[in-house]
């Protein structure tokens, strides 16, 4: 298929996998960090672990949308759609997360209308169907989905509809960034950027990891040859040179990223003081809220939201994962009490979510694959 | 490891650590499944995880006998004064009732044609059972019975009783089909996943994922058009030139809800054996991989309605390869993989980018109603 299996070549993924190889000082352990879960989808999903010698280690962050939502958000959710007269409208990564009464699967088979959509232009499309009801959107996501929410929003506004809201949970990456270059416990050695990020942001907003913090940054793309590169590019510059920021997914990131999205989300949208994160706590002006001026598409200002803070379960440790402290594996709950199917944490939810990228396709030790794929 | 009185203990290294968590995990999957949630939900209906868990912890444990017991083959095999038969039944619900190349009728009647195929049993008379919605048109009932006629005369069987329910509007989606289906088995061979060893081979009988594909893009919720059509079919006459081909085959599985994974967890599991799959030659149209591209599906968890899966002795794969080309439908099979003694329960793929995977068994329901 044109523009996939050139992406996917295994021969060129050899060549680059021996140029990494010889780029690893004898000795020295690499640690590096792909942001979005995306790529951690990707990097499980082909096994490109396969390809990279035993001194680099990929370290899962929090670029994962549905992982960062802290249980709270999800029963303030459950609440708005069980108000009367409410269809809640989700994305698919959604309705398995677990609240602390069950996930919007579980509301959906006690009768609540809640309604799974591909794009929040699924919801208008609803809302317009149902002039009684009142539909709500749960907005999720980093830069990468907020865009087509703002476009959903003015859209609705435009055509005056008002029976629309959106229950906004819109994060943004670079505070978790730098939550994480701050955090003591963890030693990186450079960052694969987010490719669907940086196509709204662009690459200057990376500038001060390479600046501040000495860390290369290689924006990358989403099939396994970009990462692969990716990680050549940040092997070449950690064996000499400036740490700088780098964009391998120059097909689709514009440095300055995309002003029109830019300037959807702005109008529509404003950072929060603060926000709470799933297992990474409070982070100052890291989330949107919707402007006074879009009020009337606010879920949060249309209906009562109980806005309980709910205390993470104590056997899960996403937040570690998170943070890439820790493995997937090394969480205590990993596979036995947590899994796909009865998830504790958030990371088990989504398929770009460390632990079930981990379990779904990676529940072999490396020594064991080999083994086990020698003819 | 014994620590000494005498300074701090050295914990294991990772690789090792590793590796016990996840000999916890294999036996934390390989005990007894318990149905955690209170209701059911499209999951259970799913044909991954959830449904295998609601098989096994409430109709296995209430009716299991020795007929019905695991590993579950896609139907019962009977002796009955000298005879041997093959009994299995299913129901049809897929939304919508027509699709590009068939519809609920012919799925119907095609669905229990295989499973009677795929036991090695020779299909012989089916029933067939309607739930009917008030509302519902009767001319495109009609168009239904009439697809039944053509695929029972396509897959010389007799739809030979049958019995008509209808329910207030709103309590079903139109129409819903049961069949059941009876056939006689004719040889002596042994046919079941569990007969699975290493050094078999794995096969496919043609492009999987086409009937998945074409049901969900013909519901139109997503804004994709491709040229697809079902690959709703019967497969008794390609098992009968399969098993004419060769005295190798261990095992014959119709690949539809859960698609080609599914039935590769069920041979790894049920025979405690490993899988090990590769990317590159498990056939899969165009048009059927950039649905699933563009989805973020993968197409080995897409049903198909006219594919199985086939174990056979390694050295019996090209005579059954051969066997399955001269039929026309299945042209396009393919050797997928083989099987291997370690890691046992465990599916593996070689991906296409030239790493190694596990193929785990679905959770979630990416295409709820597709049969």
């Amino acid at each position: 298929m044109r523009f996939v299996d050139e992406f996917r070549d295994a021969d060129k993924a050899r060549a680059l996998s021996a140029k990494i190889t010889a780029l690893c000082a004898p000795g020295r352990q690499y640690k590096l960090m792909e942001v979005c879960g995306g790529h951690t989808h990707t990097i499980y999903k082909h096994g490109l672990e396969d390809y990279l010698p035993e001194q680099i280690t990929l370290v899962h962050g929090p670029g994962c949308p549905v992982c960062v939502i802290p249980m709270g958000r999800v029963d303030d959710a459950m609440a708005l759609a069980g108000e009367p007269g409410v269809i809640m409208t989700s994305f698919g990564d959604m309705m398995r997360v677990p609240g602390s009464h069950g996930s919007f699967f579980d509301a959906k088979a006690q009768g609540t209308d809640i309604r799974m959509v591909y794009s929040p232009l699924d919801s208008l499309k609803i809302a317009r169907k149902n002039p009684d009801k009142r539909v709500v959107f749960m907005a999720i996501g980093f830069e990468t989905t907020a865009p087509s929410t703002a476009m959903t929003v003015l859209r609705a506004a435009a055509e005056g509809l008002s029976n629309f809201s959106i229950f906004c949970n819109h994060v943004t990456i670079i505070p978790a960034i730098k939550a994480i270059l701050d955090s003591p416990d963890l030693r990186l050695d450079g960052f694969i950027g987010p490719g669907h990020v940086s196509t709204v942001i662009g690459c200057r907003p990376y500038e001060f990891i390479a600046r501040d913090y000495g860390k290369p940054v290689v924006v990358a793309g989403f099939e396994p040859l970009d990462i692969l590169q990716s990680i050549y590019m940040l092997m070449l510059q950690l064996s000499g040179g400036e740490p700088t920021v780098q964009n391998q997914y120059s097909r689709v990131v514009p440095w300055d990223g995309n002003p029109v999205a830019l300037g959807a989300i702005g109008q529509t949208m404003e950072l929060r003081p603060y926000f709470e994160w799933r297992g990474l706590g409070f982070i100052s002006h890291s989330a949107l809220k919707v402007r006074q001026e879009y009020a009337s598409f606010d879920a949060e200002m249309l209906f009562g939201v109980p806005g309980v803070r709910v205390a993470d379960p104590q056997a899960c440790q996403c937040g570690e994962v998170l943070k890439g402290v820790l493995k997937p594996w090394e969480c205590k709950v990993f596979g036995t009490a947590c899994t796909p199917e009865t998830p504790i944490g958030t990371c088990m939810v989504s398929p770009e979510g460390a632990c079930a990228a981990y379990y779904n396709y990676g529940r072999l030790t490396r020594q064991r694959v080999k083994e086990a794929s020698q003819p | 490891m014994t620590p000494g009185r005498q300074g701090s203990p050295q914990p294991p290294p990772a690789a090792v650590r590793e590796q016990v968590v996840l000999e916890r995990i294999d036996r934390a999957r390989r005990s007894r499944a318990r149905v955690r949630e209170e209701r059911i939900t499209m999951s259970h209906g799913a044909g991954g995880k959830a449904t295998q868990t609601l098989i096994e912890a409430l109709f296995l444990s209430e009716l299991g006998n020795p007929l019905l017991q695991e590993p579950l083959e896609d139907a019962a095999r009977l002796r009955i004064s000298g005879a041997r038969l093959a009994l299995t039944t299913d129901s049809y619900v897929v939304s919508p009732l027509f699709f590009p190349g068939g519809n609920i009728g012919d799925l119907a009647v095609n669905g229990t044609v295989n499973d009677l195929a795929t036991s090695g049993a020779t299909p012989l008379y089916l029933s067939a059972g309607f739930i009917l919605e008030e509302g519902f048109e009767v001319a495109e009932l009609a168009r239904i019975v009439t697809s039944m006629r053509e695929a029972a005369g396509a897959a010389g069987v007799q739809i030979v009783t049958g019995d008509t329910k209808v329910v207030e509007r709103g309590k079903a989606d139109g129409c819903y089909i049961n069949t059941a289906g009876v056939g006689v088995i004719e040889h002596d061979l042994d046919l079941g996943v569990a007969n699975a060893r290493p050094g078999d081979a794995v096969i496919v009988s043609g492009p999987v994922g086409d009937h998945g594909v074409t049901v969900m893009l013909a519901r139109g919720e997503l804004d994709i058009e491709a040229d697809v059509s079902s690959d709703t079919a019967p497969l008794n006459g390609l098992v009968a030139a399969l098993l004419a081909a060769t005295p190798g085959i261990r095992a014959l599985r119709d690949a539809t809800r859960g698609g080609v994974a599914t039935i590769l967890n069920e041979i790894a599991r049920s025979a405690n054996v490993g899988v090990l799959v590769n990317e590159n030659d498990i056939p899969v149209r165009t048009e059927v991989r950039g649905a699933c591209e563009l989805l973020g599906i993968d197409p080995l968890y897409v049903a198909c309605e006219g594919r199985m899966v086939i174990v056979t002795a390694g050295e019996a794969a090209g005579r059954a390869i051969a066997g399955l080309r001269a039929h026309p439908l299945g042209g396009q099979a393919a050797v997928i993989g083989r099987v291997t003694a370690d890691p046992p329960g465990i599916v593996q793929l070689k991906t296409a980018f030239g790493g190694t995977r596990i193929v785990d068994l679905l959770v979630g329901d990416p295409l709820p109603r597709i049969c």
